[in-house]
């Protein structure tokens, strides 16, 4: 238990001795080598890249030199990444390998490793971090601890302000003031459908009941949407600390994060986070002296993307299987065990201190007249810069497409993007300098969504790519109400009929007409979302769903039925790249002849296409 | 695999222990069960029907709906999984980057379909959502190792090596 | 003004209802109906099937009106366009995914999704697509389950999960594939059901049903050589007229009588007799334990569905059970014993058919103990249902019928015997000649208004001859749950304990006439058939069991009195723990 005193004591001393991290002229002899153990560079070894700084230096007896696992940096595309401060130099796509080379000739001879710079889209080193285009436009919120601090650190966490709004809120304000704050700054749910926190705040408050909840909804599912996942990994008390002010306001003693299970490395980082914050005192009863009393604690969701949803949420932190309640009530009248519970997600509570300490005038003079503060994206797909990207909102997706993203690679067109998942919809060309709000999005016919941004080339069919959205709600409908169980299958099905070659146009009536239907008509919003996929690519692009369904054609080659990979004759070299590509052996010929391919064998896999060197296989 | 599923019924009778010390750990509440059937997953690689049962007596909850919990959520398995379970993603990001021909190839070449085993006990398949690899699209999982910017032919070569181990 | 009353607008009409009150129970107080599917009042009240959507002025999307309450100043439209279009399409999605094989189906003219595809005038599926395609479960003596039939409104589930406390059958797997099973897939003979069959009342279609076994009845029939008897239950007869259309709770006993006999019965006996045997044993049984110092309380066991729950989930508490077989299991010892004695006929060659309100009657009579000499007391059971349908089939105008009597010589029965068939029937029923044997008088008293009524638990202490006892009556096994543990904890110092698995008692009986939704929030069936049962109680000359001639007369002639060797030997059984799940 620490008092608050002491914890004043510790944010002092440590922000000195952390000011390195974020001043490059900090005054200091020591050197911090900062780790990204966020999941995708995890997954490519950067524990062991840790290991072996760790072991080098103490070999060569090196001191003043401390190697830090940190959150995610965002570009995920380069990694693992590596950083030293303070000088914030950025080596990317480091192996264990290089450990010894960037010890020996950064720390030890004092000079940059320059094969282990990141480069630019355009080919340009890149000394630092903010040097690169990809960082530029970003403004870092949410994200502001991921890849400075160290998430298994509390001290760390509170040297950069840490914890100061929670005890702001519980020594100097009350719940009503802290609420009109964050009213007043705008904050909107950052989970996708953009309710406005205050307000939320306020009905949860206002409910009647002895026994309140606070929930953290980290079930983050979208396909392709990793934004809550990083915070986690990156920033966890910053999460913890803005559900004990919602506590606060709305008068709960217990909160739940409910995280999904496949995230192991922030379920592992969170409950470090929850045991320190009990240690320091800033969970538990009587909060620093102040009276106030809460505890967080973890639920492992399972696997099952409807979990996201907040009624499904609660009845799975329950013990059920997740279907969702039909609303109203809503869960701020009647939530867990059907007491008044406040759910929030992750970004949107990582927001929540910040905006305690800088004020309300400050975050909502970021962003658009209704669309406040900045979002996190994860921008993936056919773009340069895959990773994550927090911008502020009214940011065009040109911007995000290709400024920070970097364009397009292989040098091909835009096709779309998608934002907002399976819930979300498909942004042609003409809308790319449509800025980014919870408002605009939705006038286009996509939603904000909780993050996810996919780019897509001309390669992509898009009644395919509608295809990919329905099999995924197909196979995450909770199969509860009629309209979601059995009118997405059905959907899926014209839809794998129209890919098949099998289609007609009275296929896209029905479609449609299914569509609608199943909007208006579903329980949650899983069912009420499913088909806005098929609803935005037929807006958009209803050219190329007629052309499969009367011409059997699919301009983008990828519907297997409808496309045959061929050889052109006249500008096949018989170099023979694509015969020794071939998994399956269907491509002939002679060396240094003109190849073909046989198609019966042909699985349509693109080997072949990606291998050949004169562009003649298409 | 019949001989399979004795040894694991062998190995979960010998490994009571720790059936009882989760019972030691968690209060009998329904808000449970999930968290539980989460560890005994991980303990197990799935969850036994012997343990649904000492479950349901232990939760006081019909099996019928443990069961219809387990069989809601992807996480649980109901069948002992492959020596080797290969997971492709299937997360928007791997499948506009074309993890889909990756799981065509996975299909083809085992002859199982996603969340099946094949009859040797060796390999299983699933089709996962987003692992977080984004930057690394396409990716394939085996037994949790990220094979990231997948290929067919790269996962050809994953097969084979691992086929003759 | 009223604060509890809340004033709106449905389809144009100025509505005022309660505070509290759903928009669907709101629109049919003012006489507008709504369609419903997966609602059951009282019991699945959870907006799954969407056919009760409505438009709300105002608000998004549709109004789930079996859930929601009504707002004061709501604007409420039933039928627009909009909600005709997306029920067509609910209704159609349905379709697509179901087994329309209605020609062939047992609730074809009773099923819900049926009368609402004609009143949708559905002659064509629209989206017709893949089909779940399961198999029938028809292993269990009692329960067919075909998910072919299913619609997913989990009126099943919340019957036997939440009303019941059973939860052998729920959801599992999820989206398409989503269905209602047990553990594992498996039989339901397998797993903790207990035949009570409240799941088959809650089935809107064909995916719940008995299982049919009129067909071994008529091939008995048709055999000369056999002499086919049927037997009928107390809770039957108020009940079968439902199946031809005549009020609930109107009293066919002379009619089903003479049906029995055209269908070609030899003979047509009463069940109540051998009820008025099962009070004496009973009775007996009470008045030993009670003056012994044996294990009390005492726990009636006519109800099949209680037996097989006790046996599963409760076995050390078996010595509580009364070792009386149920009333037709004696009845038919008795035919094959003191009656084929009698009349001279060879036990080997009497089919004894039980009509029955109930289906765990049909797991019942196979059990290994219901048999004597060999003989099984009771060859077949068949449920009021499977009944009506014999009628139907014989084409015998079941309306217009004349009344006849019960066969003698053992045609006679009393009033106790006949409210056996609702809850606190038996306990009253025992507790008249209890009385009286306890006190040597004939009192006057025999309505025991304690025992009577709707709740899931009447208890009562009743003074007879200067003792007071202590007694409850419970229906509904989640009731019965509770009431074993207050007996488990000592909490409860009950003598006497009688238990109906089913709510309400056998008139509610799983192998009753099916009620639709809309008529079971409408109506309240038990009340109308117990009423119908008490009115028979009351005109019967005799309403005390140990008063009933035929009674006394097989006591004297055979059975010499009630808890002798031969009594024991025919007339009274034992039980045995049963495992819950065979895996």
């Amino acid at each position: 238990m620490k008092t608050l005193e002491e914890l004043h004591t510790i944010r002092q001393e440590k922000r000195k001795e952390l000011e390195l991290r974020i001043n490059t002229k900090a005054d200091t002899r020591e050197k911090h080598i900062l780790v990204c153990h966020g999941t995708g560079c995890t997954s490519s070894k950067s524990p062991e890249i840790l290991e072996n700084f760790k072991r080098i230096l103490k070999e060569k007896k090196i001191e003043k030199v401390r190697v830090i696992k940190t959150g995610c940096f965002g570009l995920c595309a380069k990694g693992p990444i590596v950083i030293i401060r303070p000088e914030d130099t950025f080596y990317a796509m480091v192996t264990p390998e290089d450990c010894e080379e960037i010890i020996q000739t950064h720390i030890v001879e004092g000079n940059k490793v320059e094969r282990l710079l990141c480069k630019d889209i355009d080919g340009t080193i890149v000394n630092r971090l903010e040097e690169l285009n990809f960082y530029k436009k970003q403004k870092r919120i949410a994200l502001k601890n991921c890849g400075v601090i160290n998430p298994e650190e509390i001290d760390e966490y509170i040297a950069f302000d840490g914890y100061t709004a929670l005890e702001k809120c519980l020594t100097t304000l009350t719940p009503e003031e802290v609420i009109a704050i964050i009213t007043k700054s705008g904050l909107r749910g950052r989970g996708g459908a953009g309710f406005p926190t205050g307000k939320k705040w306020e009905l949860t408050k206002a409910s009647e009941g002895k026994e309140k909840y606070v929930v953290c909804n980290a079930d983050e599912g979208d396909p392709g949407a990793f934004m809550d996942r990083s915070i986690l990994e990156g920033d966890p008390h910053s999460v913890i600390e803005a559900m004990a002010i919602a506590g606060f306001c709305i008068g709960a003693n217990k909160g739940y994060i409910y995280v999904r299970a496949e995230y192991p490395i922030a379920v592992k980082r969170l409950e470090i986070a929850i045991k320190q914050a009990r240690e320091y005192g800033i969970l538990g009863k009587n909060i620093g002296g102040t009276g106030f009393t809460f505890d967080v604690e973890i639920r492992l969701g399972a696997g099952a993307f409807v979990c996201g949803e907040e009624t499904a949420l609660l009845e799975s932190i329950e013990g059920r299987r997740g279907q969702p309640r039909v609303k109203p009530p809503y869960p701020a009248q009647s939530g867990l065990w059907g007491k008044p519970t406040l759910i929030n997600n992750v970004e949107t509570y990582s927001n929540i201190a910040q905006i305690i300490l800088k004020g309300a005038d400050w975050y909502s003079s970021i962003g658009t007249k209704n669309s406040k503060g900045t979002k996190v994206f994860a921008l993936g797909g056919n773009v340069n810069n895959i990773g994550l990207v927090e911008v502020p909102m009214g940011t065009t997706l040109r911007e995000i497409v290709y400024d920070i993203g970097g364009g397009i690679p292989n040098g091909r067109e835009f096709k779309a993007a998608q934002t907002g998942g399976p819930s979300g919809g498909c942004i042609p060309k003409e809308h790319l300098d449509t800025p980014i709000d919870y408002e605009s999005l939705k006038e286009i016919g996509s939603m904000m969504g909780s993050g996810g941004l996919i780019v897509m080339d001309d390669t992509k069919c898009m009644v395919s790519l509608a295809k990919f959205y329905l099999e995924f709600t197909v196979s995450e409908s909770c199969g509860k109400c009629t309209p979601c169980r059995i009118g997405t299958k059905r959907m899926l099905e014209i839809l794998e009929k129209l890919c098949n070659a099998e289609g007609s146009e009275l296929d896209i009536y029905k479609l449609e007409k299914l569509a609608v239907n199943i909007q208006k008509a579903s329980i949650c919003g899983l069912g009420q979302s499913a088909p806005n996929p098929v609803i935005s690519t037929l807006k958009y692009f209803r050219e190329e769903f007629r052309e499969h369904a009367t011409n059997k054609e699919c301009r983008a080659l990828e519907c297997k039925a409808m496309s045959k990979i061929t050889i052109h004759e006249e500008k096949c070299k018989g170099c023979g790249l694509c015969q020794r590509h071939c998994p399956v052996n269907a491509i002939e010929g002679e060396a240094r002849e003109k190849r073909t391919i046989n198609q019966d064998k042909c699985i349509k896999c693109g080997t072949c296409l990606t291998s050949c060197p004169f562009k003649a296989i298409g | 695999m019949n001989e399979n599923l004795n040894q694991d019924n062998c190995k979960w009778k010998q490994e009571k222990k720790f059936l009882e010390n989760l019972f030691q750990i968690y209060l009998p509440q329904k808000d449970n069960l999930i968290q539980m059937l989460n560890e005994i997953q991980e303990h197990y690689g799935y969850i036994p029907m012997e343990v649904q049962k000492e479950l349901s007596n232990f939760l006081k909850i019909p099996m019928a709906e443990i069961y219809g919990v387990i069989t809601f959520y992807s996480r649980f398995s109901l069948e002992p999984q492959g020596k080797y379970k290969i997971s492709v993603c299937l997360g928007t990001a791997c499948f506009v980057k074309g993890s889909q021909k990756i799981m065509d190839r996975l299909t083809e070449r085992l002859k199982i379909e996603p969340g099946q085993t094949t009859k040797d006990g060796l390999f299983t398949i699933d089709q996962t959502r987003c692992v977080g690899a984004c930057g690394l699209a396409p990716v394939f999982t085996v037994n949790g190792e990220v094979y990231g910017k997948a290929t067919v032919q790269k996962l050809d070569e994953v097969l084979d090596e691992l086929m003759a181990n | 003004m009223n604060h509890n009353l809340i004033s709106l607008k449905i389809d144009g009409q100025k509505v005022e209802v309660e505070k509290g009150t759903t928009i669907l129970q709101a629109a049919r107080q003012a006489g507008i109906d709504i369609p419903t599917l997966c609602f059951l009042k009282d019991i699945n009240e959870v907006g799954d099937c969407r056919m009760c959507i409505v438009e709300v002025e105002g608000k998004n999307g549709f109004a789930t009106s079996c859930i929601q309450k009504v707002e004061q100043g709501m604007v409420v439209h039933t039928h627009t366009p909009n909600v005709l279009e997306a029920r067509r399409m609910i209704l159609d999605l349905i379709l697509s995914n179901h087994a329309k094989d209605c020609l062939t189906c047992t609730r074809s003219g009773n099923c819900e999704l049926q009368s609402l595809a004609t009143k949708f005038n559905v002659t064509q599926i629209e989206f017709e697509g893949e089909r779940i395609n399961h198999k029938i479960d028809d292993l269990s003596p009692s329960i067919v389950r075909d998910f072919n039939k299913c619609i997913l409104c989990r009126r099943c589930i919340a019957v036997c999960k939440n009303v019941q406390e059973i939860g052998a059958i729920d959801c599992i797997n999820r989206g398409f594939d989503s269905c209602i099973s047990t553990v594992g897939n498996k039989s339901l003979k397998d797993v903790n059901c207990t035949n009570c069959g409240q799941c088959i009342q809650a089935c809107p279609t064909g995916a719940l049903h008995e299982k049919e076994t009129i067909d071994e009845v008529w091939m008995k029939l048709k055999d000369p050589e056999t002499y086919v008897i049927a037997q009928t239950a107390p809770a039957v007869r108020v009940a079968l007229g439902e199946e031809f259309d005549m009020e609930i709770g109107t009293n066919v006993t002379g009619k089903m009588v003479t049906a029995l006999k055209r269908l070609g019965f030899d003979k047509v006996f009463d069940t109540n007799t051998g009820a008025d045997f099962t009070i004496m044993e009973e009775a007996n049984e009470l008045i030993e334990r009670l003056t012994q110092n044996e294990t009390l309380p005492m726990i009636t066991s006519c109800s099949p569905g209680w037996i097989k729950y006790i046996e599963m989930n409760d076995p050390e508490m078996l010595p509580h059970l009364s070792t009386c077989k149920s009333p037709h299991q004696m009845f038919g010892a008795l035919l094959k014993t003191y009656f084929a004695k009698k009349e001279g006929i060879d036990p080997e060659k009497i089919y004894v058919v039980s009509v029955m309100p109930c289906i765990a009657k049909k797991f019942e009579s196979k059990r290994s103990e219901m048999k004597n000499n060999g003989f099984s007391d009771v060859d077949n059971v068949i449920t009021t249902r499977e009944l009506s349908r014999m009628i139907k089939q014989a084409n015998i105008e079941f309306t217009k019928l004349q009344d006849s009597v019960f066969d003698d010589p053992m045609g006679e029965a009393t009033g106790a015997a006949a409210i056996f068939g609702t809850t606190g029937g038996v306990m009253e029923a025992a507790l008249r000649t209890a009385q009286d044997r306890l006190t040597g008088k004939e009192l006057e008293k025999i309505n025991f208004e304690q025992v009577r009524g709707a709740e899931g638990i009447k208890k009562a202490t009743i003074e007879i001859g200067g003792k007071n006892i202590k007694v409850v009556a419970a229906s509904g096994l989640a009731n019965a749950k509770k009431i074993l543990e207050e007996i488990k904890s000592g909490k409860a110092d009950y003598q006497f304990v009688e238990i109906m698995a089913c709510p309400g008692g056998c008139v509610m009986g799983g192998g009753q006439p099916i009620k639709n939704s809309k008529i079971r929030s409408e109506v309240d069936v038990r009340k109308l058939r117990a009423e119908a049962l008490y009115r028979i109680d009351e005109k019967s000359i005799i309403r005390k069991s140990h008063e009933n001639p035929i009674i006394q007369k097989i006591y004297q002639e055979y059975l010499e009195k009630p808890g002798s060797y031969r009594a024991h030997k025919l007339l009274h059984t034992h039980y045995q723990a049963r495992e819950k799940y065979k895996l």
